[in-house]
């Protein structure tokens, strides 16, 4: 019969196309995976008998800026969203370049901050803290690398789209950026739980 | 976008298929299988249980020296049964199979919203089967830590146990596309006039599951992750320090806690029980309507109830934990939540009964699965209540009291809904019908069988033994005067015997896909939409536009001149 | 035209705003890390300050102030799951019988 409706305008009683709804449902499951691991880090953090203050071995300047980098690359997102919304292909690509540039320079310094702990022989396996850093950030920096993929093709072969669809382009960048910004969200909780408490 | 049909290749249209329906079929055979699987892994244990010791027939050669089951391979086989049956059998079929083929249609739907995520929902959930299959090869053999897969045990247990997490992240993964596709697929595409309270309740029910399985399976990914990392990375999330195993103090930088995981756990699987009971009450309210020609009774209630049972089945879990120690307040207010969450289900029950009452009751081989279904959901419910009071639970916990308890609920329960789904479908997925001589065998056998099988484990359990050892250890000693140990015998020859009944359902399945009884594409002479679409529904599904004008269940409205109506179907003159 | 280009253009000056906004919220938060606070009260501002900022992201960049309603509820329904689990695993570690030994 017919293909399937909602892809671009709105359902009328949902005021949602199929693609909004999914990326929430998606995000909410989002939620109760780093929720589940941000529960599991405050149970044990009550059963500890000491638990180190996240300063005392993190290098909290170098995450501070880590986190003004993913904020940073935040910003670009939804201006290149901003971009397409207003026609302009050429600033679209510039920002969500500048957003893949910004991720990869956020993944630079993590991975500088991992070496240097392995550097001073400090790994998943030496405590309770150390664990729960590298699992979530690890598990963070995938989600990274998962938005990096996304947002790589949206720049290349998928923008191809913009002279077929572009209402339907639009969209999709602006999946990719509720996507993105989940993960600076997620970072904005970890940072002040991890390095500073 | 018009779709070329005949022109796709054999590979595009069976195998790697976005069509709900080819993916929902693809679904069904796989998790068939896996039941199949699942149920001789148990046939091999009930040979221990009932003949402890002695060489095993038939497949012994594969179980090594002398054939005889050793205790490992036993706890490998409880362990991936339970896993097999609920994470790869029952839940694909139900929501992957029944869900994906008839959701889309009873809503009046071209497909499913996202047709290439539900491929790849497909696709993840077959690795993961892969994954769970090939872990029986790897070193110490499958995972023998229980379906729970509780630590510290499961930390330090043999390979099988990485192969069982990884396995895992594979099905979290499936059963997270698939439920953003249902829940979007329910929400945005529901033809013209099908408002909420005209849904069939199937609909409702795989709605209500979807979001359970959306929201309480992420933190058990978390959990399994944990548990990956204190398995690989040598991290204790789960292990406490000062551990002693085999008398050794174990090397591990500890501080964690074995409780945090069953924390996790329950989290998602006590959700997970409402993922196995929903779609099967939602089965058997379309095969209830359809062969009594009335209205469902209190169908607003059914459904106000299987939304309540969504909520509440996330603050229940603890029930499970009540011997972890837990303190007075917490196990206080476990008890009264799990007190609660059982009101609902009575209501649902009630409405099932309360729907036969004056009805003009077709006894087809569906019919017959939908009412065996009734008692025994009911059966399961009320043992279910003195497991959930801690006095109670405290001297059944861990006996095969558990076990009859919740196979009363989803052996001859959520499984005869299935087989009721499968003879009521049938016509629609092929345009014929299952032979109803074979159904009525099967049914009949089955429902004995079942009953002979977990009736003596509520005597068992409670006299008291336990449900997880291979030679039942001290508690066959302490249950000798009771009088309960004869019964594995029974227990084992009723479960092969339930084999022997399944026979005639596969060959029916398989003949009646050619041989079957051609019939029209309402042969039920059903109201909901999936019977206005031919059978079997094209690529697309429907041949035209539909508008809904009426309630899911309008049989024997007065004055009308058939005694159904159709949802799709204007008001007659 | 011209007046789309600058509700755009006050679009745009909305994101830089937040993106300030949550500059200086990430250095004040950093700061009073320095003060090195009672636990407790550091835990209350760190994680006051994250969610501030979160509701920022999550309001202005995803513009979940002008989303519909029923995402609003998902969310809330979400974060009310979740909360439900913290909460109940800080209970499970007061509320237990017996004392549990730690070396
Ligand atoms: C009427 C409401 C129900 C109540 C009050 C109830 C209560 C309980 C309780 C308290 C336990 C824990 C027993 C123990 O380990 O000591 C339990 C176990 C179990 N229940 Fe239910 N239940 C109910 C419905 C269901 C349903 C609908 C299903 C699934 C179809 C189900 C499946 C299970 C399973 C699989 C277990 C065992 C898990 C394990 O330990 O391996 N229950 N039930
Ligand atoms: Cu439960």
């Amino acid at each position: 019969m017919e293909t399937i409706p909602y892809t671009v305008t709105p359902r009328e009683d949902t005021g949602l196309i199929n693609a909004k709804l999914g990326i929430w449902l998606f995000l909410a499951s989002e939620v109760m995976l780093f929720g589940g691991l941000f529960s599991a880090y405050i149970f044990l953090r009550l059963g500890a008998v000491s638990w180190p203050e996240g300063s005392s071995i993190l290098n909290v300047p170098i995450g501070t800026f880590n986190t003004l980098v993913l904020i940073g690359s935040s910003v670009t997102m939804v201006l290149s969203w901003a971009a397409l919304a207003e026609k302009r292909f050429d600033r679209f690509r510039l920002y969500l370049g500048l957003t893949m540039l910004l991720s990869l320079l956020f993944l630079v310094v993590k991975g500088f901050e991992y070496s240097e702990k392995f550097s001073h022989h400090l790994y998943p396996a030496s405590s309770s803290f150390m664990a729960i850093y590298f699992t979530l950030t690890g598990l963070h920096a995938l989600h990274i690398i998962g938005g990096l993929v996304v947002n790589g093709y949206l720049w290349g072969p998928g923008s191809k789209m913009w002279a077929s669809d572009p209402e339907r382009f639009t969209n999709r960048v602006e999946i990719a950026g509720l996507y993105w910004h989940f993960v600076d969200l997620v970072w904005i909780f970890l940072f002040p739980v991890l390095y500073l408490l | 976008m018009a779709e070329v049909h005949g022109e796709q290749s054999f590979w595009r249209k069976y195998i790697f298929s976005i069509d709900h329906k080819i993916i929902g079929i693809q679904y069904g055979i796989t998790a068939l299988f896996f039941l199949l699987f699942g149920f001789i892994l148990m046939m091999i244990m009930r040979w221990q249980l009932a003949y402890p010791e002695q060489p095993v027939p038939i497949i012994g050669w594969l179980l090594g020296e002398e054939g005889i089951l050793l205790p490992e391979v036993y706890n490998s086989l409880g362990a991936m049964h339970g896993t097999i049956m609920v994470f790869l059998g029952i839940v694909p079929l139900s929501v992957g199979a029944f869900g994906n083929y008839f959701v889309p249609l009873q809503i009046g739907a071209p497909d499913m919203t996202f047709p290439k995520l539900n491929m790849a929902s497909y696709w993840f959930y077959f690795l993961g089967g892969i994954v769970m299959l090939a872990s029986f090869f790897v070193p110490g053999g499958a995972a023998n830590s229980g379906w729970t897969s509780y630590p510290p045990l499961a930390v330090i247990a043999t390979m099988g146990q990485t192969m069982w997490l990884v396995g895992m992240v594979f099905l979290i993964t499936s059963s997270l596309l698939g439920a953003v596709n249902f829940i979007t697929t329910i929400i945005q595409l529901r033809v013209k006039g099908l408002t909420w309270m005209r849904l069939p309740f199937f609909v409702w029910s795989q709605l209500v599951t979807a979001f359970l399985l959306l929201l309480a399976f992420p933190p058990l990914e978390a959990a399994g992750v944990m548990q990956l990392m204190d398995r690989l990375a040598g991290t204790s999330f789960f292990l406490p320090s000062g551990l002693v195993v085999s008398g050794q103090v174990l090397e591990v930088t500890g501080g964690g806690s074995p409780l945090l995981w069953q924390h996790l756990f329950w989290f998602l699987a006590h959700p997970e029980v409402y993922v196995l009971i929903l779609p099967a009450m939602g089965i058997v309210a379309e095969v209830l309507a359809t062969n009594i020609r009335k209205p469902l009774w209190g169908y607003r209630a059914m459904v106000y109830s299987a939304v309540f049972l969504g909520f509440m089945s996330f603050i229940v879990w603890a029930h499970h934990m009540f011997l972890t120690g837990m303190g007075t307040t917490l196990s206080g207010f476990f008890q009264t939540t799990t007190m609660i969450i059982s009101i609902p289900s009575v209501i649902i029950l009630t409405a099932f009964l309360l729907s036969l009452w004056g009805g003009s009751i077709r006894f087809t081989t569906p019919m017959l699965f939908a009412l065996g279904f009734i008692p025994m959901f009911g059966l399961g419910g009320l043992t279910g209540l003195p497991l959930g009071l801690a006095p109670a639970d405290i001297h059944l916990h861990d006996t095969y009291y558990v076990i009859a308890h919740f196979h009363y609920m989803v052996a001859p329960g959520t499984i005869f809904a299935l087989f009721a789904g499968v003879y009521h479908w049938f016509p629609k997925i092929t345009g014929r019908r299952m032979n109803e001589t074979l159904g009525k065998i099967h049914f009949w056998g089955s429902f004995v069988c079942m009953n002979g099988i977990f009736m003596p484990m509520f005597a068992q359990g409670m006299a008291g033994i336990s449900r997880r050892l291979w030679d039942g250890g001290i508690s066959y000693q302490f249950a000798q005067d009771a009088g309960v140990l004869w019964s594995n015998e029974l227990i084992s020859i009723s479960a092969w015997v339930l084999f022997l009944f399944q026979i005639p359902f596969v060959y029916n399945l398989i003949r009646s896909i050619k041989g079957g009884e051609i019939v029209d594409d309402n042969p039920w002479e059903a109201t909901t939409l999936e019977w206005a679409a031919p059978s079997p529904p094209p690529h697309g599904n429907f041949t035209e536009p539909l508008t809904v004008y009426r309630p899911a269940y309008e049989y024997s409205v007065p004055g009308a001149v058939k005694d159904f109506l159709p949802q799709h179907q204007p008001e007659e003159g | 035209m011209t007046s789309a280009s600058s509700e755009l253009d006050t679009h745009t000056r909305t994101y830089l705003a937040v993106f300030g906004a949550l500059a200086i919220l990430t250095v004040v938060t950093v700061t009073v890390g320095y003060l090195s606070l009672p636990v407790g009260a550091a835990i209350v501002v760190a994680l006051s300050i994250a969610s501030l900022k979160g509701a920022l992201v999550a309001s202005f960049f995803m513009h979940l102030i002008s989303e519909q309603k029923s995402i609003l509820w998902l969310l809330l329904l979400t974060l009310g799951l979740l909360l439900v689990l913290i909460f109940i695993l800080i209970i499970a570690f007061y509320d237990h019988a017996g004392t549990i030994i730690v070396t």
